[in-house]
């Protein structure tokens, strides 16, 4: 999962785990809580979403409760990537442990909706594939793309215990 | 070179002498925190899946705090599963509606100075107060860490606030953090640790000292730390547990900035829906007519808290149109209360009083709103629909000023309540 291409949705600053997730619907399972995915700022956004739809947003994306089916959830939909200028720490991790990509991306703004985007994990790079333009994010450290190439944690502890017993 | 009191902890905790900020390292966990929540429904299957179990019991701690009591029956069975995990894993230090987890760890005296605590709850930071470092994780990172005891972090950078001065009356640790996340905004401690030291810092107890590690969260700082002082010896030698003051930073250690302020300037302060940075002083927006006051959560629900609510409350009533409810903290708090005197001065006002726990504050529990319904409350988010309805309206303030707004029907200077001049 090096190379990342989809239709993008936009989203601002400091979008809140409570909005993406709201807590009323967390004593639910995956699959019915992914039908509420933004639906504090965005009625019918999993309605819209198609697998392989990218989120674009500001800084400090993912802020406040820990939830982690708040990307469990956004993976539900079918989104596959996070662009944003930040991410809030707890969420960045989850993105990691759940094997949805977060690609902090300082010049994100620039990207509209609807335009498609390509995203090379590896270089560091995103394009916008409509203009043209290529957009700098900062390149994942080794020890937390091991992680994500794995498919989270739990793909990537069973690889560890796998080469244990070998 | 120094080190900060948060790189000591990590280069001890990495086998290390020294780490320098943005490694990327594997750290040994010294205890862990998991709830009703995020928990064992959430962590149990990952743990069957891999064919593995809790490596340590005794280095996990369980509270059943965002449940309780189970309003229905989904609710009952995330209890029940939590209750089965403690039981099946041999979790000893599992509390069932004892009080909010970030609380207990405290009050429990579970922290240690120095120690590196992994928490699955964004509040988890709270716990810096006691001088340990505190980091707040999702439900797949949690499994990672009761699964093999470790886990991989970031070396953060640190932000010195140093507040001088001391707090007026009327004015408290609420409205100081306030104040802060409204200067920086809530990205602006981002990835670093804010690190709390000063004049003003030694003359506070630990409860209210805990507010501003709590709201460390609404920053988006990773984490916050109040090394141990006098304070924090006294409070854990009143627990049964010895420690030495410390860890500190080195004197030449590297901040990445240090933030100033002067405590004795800060004044009751309310944040504005929907952005708990949108902070104004409470004198500025008196008169918003409120119908909902709300004391509670870790954030707000502390026997300092209520204490606090009591000094306003006491000979008053609450306005007529106006619910105000309490949900304690902890246990604990509530018990001390009874003990002084303060639970009664709650409840001759005309407050409804709730069960310990998370509540209304994450939207989940007793007490949420509706839409249209204007609530001022001592709990530390009011991001659109985070205590129910995405129609409702949160303002926050300290313990203080929600209590004041219960009494005037809207919100008012607390100081005007108070024998002291505004």
């Amino acid at each position: 999962m090096t190379i990342i291409e989809g239709r993008v949705w936009k989203f601002g600053d400091d979008v809140d785990t409570d909005v993406i997730v709201p807590g009323r619907y967390l004593i639910g399972d995956v699959p019915e809580i992914a039908r509420h995915v933004m639906e504090g700022i965005r009625p019918g956004f999993a309605d819209l979403v198609e697998p392989g739809d990218i989120i674009v947003a500001g800084s400090n994306f993912g802020t406040g409760s820990s939830r982690d089916v708040a990307v469990k959830a956004m993976l539900a939909t079918g989104i596959r990537a996070i662009v944003a200028e930040s991410f809030a720490r707890i969420y960045f991790r989850n993105c990691i442990n759940s094997g949805l990509a977060p690609v902090e991306c300082p010049g994100a703004s620039v990207i509209e909706e609807g335009q498609r985007v390509r995203i090379d994990l590896l270089d560091g790079k995103v394009t916008v594939v409509d203009t043209g333009v290529v957009l700098e994010a900062v390149p994942l450290p080794k020890e937390i793309a091991s992680i994500l190439d794995a498919g989270g944690l739990v793909g990537f502890m069973r690889r560890e215990i796998e080469a244990d017993h070998r | 070179m120094g080190q900060t009191v948060a790189q000591k902890i990590i280069a001890r905790a990495a086998h290390r002498d020294t780490v320098e900020p943005d490694e990327v390292l594997w750290v040994d966990v010294d205890i862990a925190m998991i709830h009703d929540s995020g928990g064992p429904r959430r962590i149990w299957p990952m743990l069957t899946e891999l064919g593995v179990r809790v490596l340590d019991p005794d280095r996990l701690v369980m509270v059943s705090d965002h449940y309780v009591p189970a309003q229905d029956v989904g609710a009952a069975e995330i209890l029940q599963t939590t209750r089965a995990f403690a039981k099946e894993f041999g979790v000893t230090r599992f509390h069932e509606a004892q009080g909010i987890a970030h609380t207990l760890m405290v009050e429990k005296a579970y922290l240690r100075p120095g120690m590196l605590y992994v928490g699955g709850d964004s509040h988890t930071c709270t716990g810096g107060v006691l001088g340990c470092l505190a980091l707040g994780m999702g439900s797949t990172d949690l499994f990672g860490v009761v699964a093999t005891g470790r886990t991989w972090l970031r070396v953060p950078h640190t932000i010195r606030v140093e507040i001088d001065g001391a707090l007026a009356v009327g004015v408290t640790a609420k409205d100081l953090i306030l104040t802060i996340i409204g200067d920086h905004g809530m990205s602006g401690g981002l990835y670093r640790v804010l690190e709390f030291g000063g004049p003003a810092i030694a003359g506070m107890g630990i409860q209210e000292r805990s507010v501003l590690t709590n709201m460390c969260a609404e920053i988006g700082a990773k984490t916050g730390i109040i090394p141990a002082d006098d304070v924090t010896v006294s409070y854990l030698a009143e627990r049964g547990v010895d420690v030495e003051p410390g860890p500190v930073s080195d004197q030449d250690a590297t901040y990445a900035e240090t933030w100033r302020y002067d405590a004795t300037a800060v004044e009751p302060v309310i944040a504005r829906p929907h952005r708990h940075d949108d902070v104004v002083p409470a004198s500025e927006i008196s008169g918003v007519p409120v119908g909902r006051a709300y004391i509670g959560a870790c954030t707000g629900a502390k026997h300092s808290d209520l204490v606090m609510a009591a000094e306003v409350l006491r000979g008053r009533s609450v306005a007529p149109g106006v619910l105000l409810q309490v949900a304690p903290a902890s246990r604990g708090a509530w018990e001390q209360a009874i003990g002084d005197g303060t639970a009664a001065t709650l409840m001759e006002a005309g407050a409804h009083i709730l069960s310990t726990g998370c509540g209304a504050c994450p939207g989940i529990g007793s007490g949420v709103l509706g839409p249209g319904e204007v609530c001022i409350s001592t709990t530390s988010r009011n991001a659109r629909g985070r205590m129910g309805s995405p129609d409702s309206q949160v303002y926050l303030g300290s313990a203080y000023s929600v209590a004041a707004a219960a009494v005037a029907g809207e919100i008012v200077d607390p100081r005007m309540l108070m024998a002291v001049p505004a």
